[in-house]
């Protein structure tokens, strides 16, 4: 029966009608989902990831086409189906008031596992997900991997035939990403296991045997992820330059019309051109100092520059031109935000425990560390929102004990998720926000004009904010936090939930901000993130476990040797080499 | 049932159970609410009144006078004070240090069985209508007694020419405990009945747990099945709790019979948990549910149920409007079975428009619950 296709897709349409339009999630799909393998599911936000993987569980119908799962109709027989196969939703949200093991217990009972059967199914599952010592924890004290692992657990208390996994490793920690992935490893290998699995983030989509790559709403390609990176062959190279600052680099690099994509990775810069051919430097005079060599193709090249080229959207080169950048301020220190033995504690918990560092005008700093490692608390001491318990901070040369309304005048802000009103049009938002800063008269609308041709917001601004697209409410966003011309600007996780190209447009404006002399100090969980950073605080349990250039902290887990890491196993052995000092204490 | 069905339905239960003992907001809704609801009404909220203070002016002290005045220090719905002038009356009564006046002229002793001139000037503050109505009752209540003993001492038959007997039946204190705390019963069974489940289905949507459990080869039976089971007896739960309050803290008489009780309640209580999974098939968002729980049940339930409110005083559009609130015909059963006894003629046809609403919304609720998303 390993010969049947797991899932079979046939001109499947799906529509969702919302107020005043009807919306294409799904639009003739056709795809087969081979059985024994993990078959990815890729694509940005909003390309119909989710609406795929709810028409196979039969929680949706469609409304045209036939989708054949296990080699039976979903439509006709819903429940034959929902007996065979495991399902994570992407809130997977678990009964947070139940226990680890009272959430497998109920998930055996709702899928029938016999009694006899339980116990070893449980300890091999908990087993797998090493979760063996928390069986008695309630599920809303887990950590967020934990969660995403007893979600999983969840879904395998009966063996499936088929497992869906829909955006499974969103927002979790990288070593919890590993250790999901192992898990899904495992399945397939001893139980021949299908899965498809959905998610945004690129560098996961290697992991997979197959991909199907969706955008929207369409299938743009389906095929073994190795393959269709080599057809980039020729075409990717990597530039690096002495004596010339990476951001300039790239600016000089994304000049030229033969590149198509040109992204900070370290200190070097990744370029995919739009014929293979090496990037033409020297005919611009450009190429003094550049060392420019070919570099192996990855996944991610073919898909960036699929969805450039199919979607004609090329100017995400958006560069922001401030009015008035912040004036460099010639004092003997540069350093603009200044965090001393910064401590933080809840009642018994500290939260953060003594971080310091020093972030220099124009510079992009990065705070990287799972949910929970204290992150969030500390950007929050810093934007003078939530009180210090001991140490010292100073924003702008200010004490934010002392001056805190001061300071957050200079201070431009950018909350975690979409904060500006969803019911108000985008100009509406934007005067509202410059009223709120206290501009006035003639700055007002100057600024107000400025960030509608800035961020290209003319042609919505009558448009309400909820309705814009992704990449739009992002630009809005942006623009929001600038309007009163900050010297600094702190961003909260800016870009979770943004399809690959938004957030490289964002990227390249924070780059062309952090020029002009704006300072930036952004968290992110995304680990390719970490690197157009300038120097990064990596934390965990609250406290600074590494800092420095994306380059150091890679250099400290390589030890040296030549091998070449990407971020996120720097990330992991840094943790590691962490939780193997405790140990060895 | 198979005992794979029943498996399910064990889960179910189980996990229900699990969630409202660990989880302290539906143990407030199902426990604590009522019992402060119970104590508000049955304490706080009195529709009697009792300890006014009243101000006496007697003008010319005489014997008569003094005796009609006594009248009043007898009574336990006054603290009367007395006072010189009727001018200082006038301005305790404006500083709202007294409810009412009672003025006894100087001519009181001599003139009170004449009927010429009044001897008596009675001064009501009427900022409280429904109080100064009840002052005005008592006093009046007061004068009649007074006029009698009066009449009787004297041996003359008083000149008033109808005698009126006032006999309250049922609740012959009128004591307003006695119709209010059973009505809250009907109160607190729509807040579990309804708004709890509403809400608990709603977080189920919020955290994805739905979605989650959609997936697994359970039936629509099963998981209506595993919503009303763990509800239905956290409801009678609530409603045993409240009826003991009633009757033994509150000294409220049950004169009717406890099994009509408990059926009525059963029935009541399927009316509400229908509401309740039914506004939980449009609303997903605790939110949302929320509000449409507390306008289209608890609002009306406290409202329009009678229980507060007389029905029959309504404007004739709002009482028609009524007929549609379930809580109605079940405020309508407890009075009767709390105070009066088993009166079948109301108490069947109240029961036949229970049954006839639960089964509809029981039905619309089969009906309209998918194992889809949509």
């Amino acid at each position: 029966m390993n010969d049947l296709p797991a899932i079979v897709v046939r001109k499947v349409t799906r529509t969702f009608a919302v107020p005043g339009q009807t919306v294409v999630a799904l639009e003739d799909i056709d795809a087969v989902i081979r059985p024994g393998m993990v078959t990815g599911l890729i694509g940005p936000d909003g390309a119909g990831k989710s609406t795929f993987m709810r028409l196979c569980a039969g929680l949706l119908v469609a409304d045209r086409g036939e989708i054949t799962v296990l080699g039976i109709d979903v439509r006709r027989e819903p429940m034959r189906v929902q007996s065979r196969i495991g399902y994570m939703p992407q809130r997977f949200g678990l009964y947070e008031d139940l226990t680890v093991r009272e959430n497998m217990e109920l998930y055996a009972d709702l899928q029938g596992v016999p009694p006899a059967e339980r116990a070893g199914r449980y300890e091999e599952l908990l087993k797998m997900a090493g979760l063996e010592r928390f069986t008695g924890r309630l599920a809303g004290k887990l950590s967020g991997g934990m969660k995403q692992k007893l979600g999983l657990v969840c879904a395998l208390v009966r063996q499936p035939d088929l497992l869906l996994l829909d955006e499974p490793t969103v927002g979790v920690d990288p070593v919890s990403r590993r250790e999901l992935w192992n898990i899904v490893y495992r399945l397939v290998d001893r139980w021949r296991v299908a899965v498809l699995l959905s998610t945004a983030y690129l560098d996961e989509a290697q992991r997979c045997a197959e991909v199907l790559l969706l955008h929207k709403g369409r299938v743009i390609g389906q095929d073994d992820p190795a393959v269709l990176g080599r057809s980039m062959e020729g075409r990717t190279f990597l530039a690096a330059a002495s004596g010339m600052g990476r951001r300039r680099l790239q600016s000089k690099i994304e000049a030229g019309p033969e590149v198509l994509d040109a992204l900070a990775t370290g200190r070097r810069i990744r370029i995919i051109t739009r014929e293979s051919r090496a990037p033409d430097l020297e005919k611009r005079g450009a190429a003094d100092n550049i060392d420019i060599s070919p570099a192996p193709p990855r996944f991610e090249d073919y898909f960036i520059a699929r969805l450039k080229t199919d979607t004609g959207s090329e100017d995400a080169r958006g560069k922001i031109i401030l009015r008035n950048p912040p004036p460099a301020e010639g004092g003997d220190d540069d350093s603009v935000i200044v965090a001393d033995e910064l401590e933080r504690r809840f009642g018994a918990f500290r939260a953060v425990k003594g971080v310091s560092f020093r972030v220099g005008r124009g510079e992009i700093f990065g705070l990287l560390g799972a949910n929970g490692a204290g992150k969030t608390t500390t950007f929050r001491m810093l934007c003078g929102l939530l009180p210090i318990t001991s140490g010292q901070c100073e924003v702008a040369g200010m004490d934010l004990r002392e001056a805190a309304a001061e300071a957050r005048g200079k201070i431009g802000y950018m909350a975690q998720k979409f904060s500006l009103y969803g019911s108000l049009t985008v100009l509406q938002n934007l005067q509202f926000f410059s009223s709120a800063y206290g501009l006035r008269a003639a700055r007002r609308r100057e600024q107000i004009r400025w960030a509608l041709d800035t961020f290209d917001l003319d042609r919505y601004a009558g448009t309400e904010s909820r309705m814009l697209p992704q990449g739009y409410k992002q630009r809005l966003a942006l623009a929001v936090a600038l309007m009163h011309e900050p010297a600094i600007l702190f961003l909260d996780e800016p870009t979770s939930g943004i399809d690959p190209l938004a957030r490289r447009e964002f990227w390249a404006h924070i780059n062309s901000l952090a020029e002009q002399g704006v300072t930036v100090l952004v968290t992110t969980h995304f680990m390719e993130e970490a690197e157009y950073c300038d120097r990064l605080l990596i934390m965990a349990e609250g406290e600074a476990l590494a800092q420095g250039t994306p380059e150091d902290i890679k250099a400290m887990v390589r030890g040296g040797e030549g091998e070449d890491v990407d971020m996120e196993q720097a990330f992991i052995g840094l943790l590691e080499s962490r939780q193997g000092a405790e140990a060895g204490i | 049932m198979s005992s794979v069905t029943f498996m399910r339905l064990r889960g179910f239960v189980r996990k229900e159970w699990l969630q409202i003992v660990r989880d302290p907001s539906s143990i407030g809704i199902a426990f604590v609410l009522p019992v402060l609801l119970l104590i508000v009404f049955g304490y706080g909220v009195s529709l009697d009144a009792r300890d006014i203070p009243l101000a006496i002016v007697v003008e010319h002290p005489g014997p008569k006078a003094g005796s009609f005045a006594a009248g009043f220090y007898h009574s336990p719905y006054f603290v009367p004070l007395p006072m010189p002038t009727i001018q200082e009356a006038e301005q305790a009564l404006r500083e709202a240090k007294v409810d009412g006046i009672i003025w006894l002229r100087e001519n009181f002793d001599r003139g009170y069985l004449r009927r010429s001139e009044p001897p008596i000037g009675i001064i009501i503050n009427g900022l409280d209508a429904n109080t100064a109505r009840l002052v005005e009752g008592y006093v009046q209540g007061v004068w009649a007694g007074w006029i009698d003993r009066q009449a009787e001492e004297e041996g003359i038959a008083a000149s008033v020419p109808v005698r009126l007997e006032q006999r309250i039946w049922y609740n012959p204190e009128v004591r307003s405990t006695d119709f209010l705390v059973p009505g809250i019963i009907a109160v607190v069974m729509t807040l579990i009945g309804a708004l709890l489940t509403a809400l608990i289905i709603a977080r189920e949507w919020e955290r994805g747990t739905m979605e989650a459990m959609l997936v697994t080869p359970v039936t629509v039976r099963d998981i209506l099945a595993g919503k009303l089971l763990p509800y239905f007896f956290l409801g009678m739960g609530g409603f045993t709790l409240s009826t003991l309050m009633a009757v033994f803290l509150f000294d409220v008489p049950l004169r009717g019979s406890l099994w009509v009780l408990v059926a009525a309640s059963s029935l009541f209580l399927l009316t509400a948990l229908g509401m309740g999974l039914l506004i939980s098939t449009v609303a997903r968002s605790q939110f949302v549910a929320a509000q449409a729980a507390i306008l289209v049940t608890f609002l009306p339930a406290f409202l329009l149920s009678g229980f507060i409110f007389d029905i029959s005083s309504m404007p004739p559009v709002v009482q028609g409007i009524t007929h549609l609130i379930a809580a109605r015909y079940y405020v309508a059963i407890l009075q009767t079975l709390f105070l009066v006894g088993d009166v079948w003629a109301v108490i069947l046809p109240n029961m036949l428009a229970l049954l006839a609403m639960a089964l509809l919304f029981l039905g619309v609720v089969f009906k309209k619950t998918v194992k889809r998303l949509e």
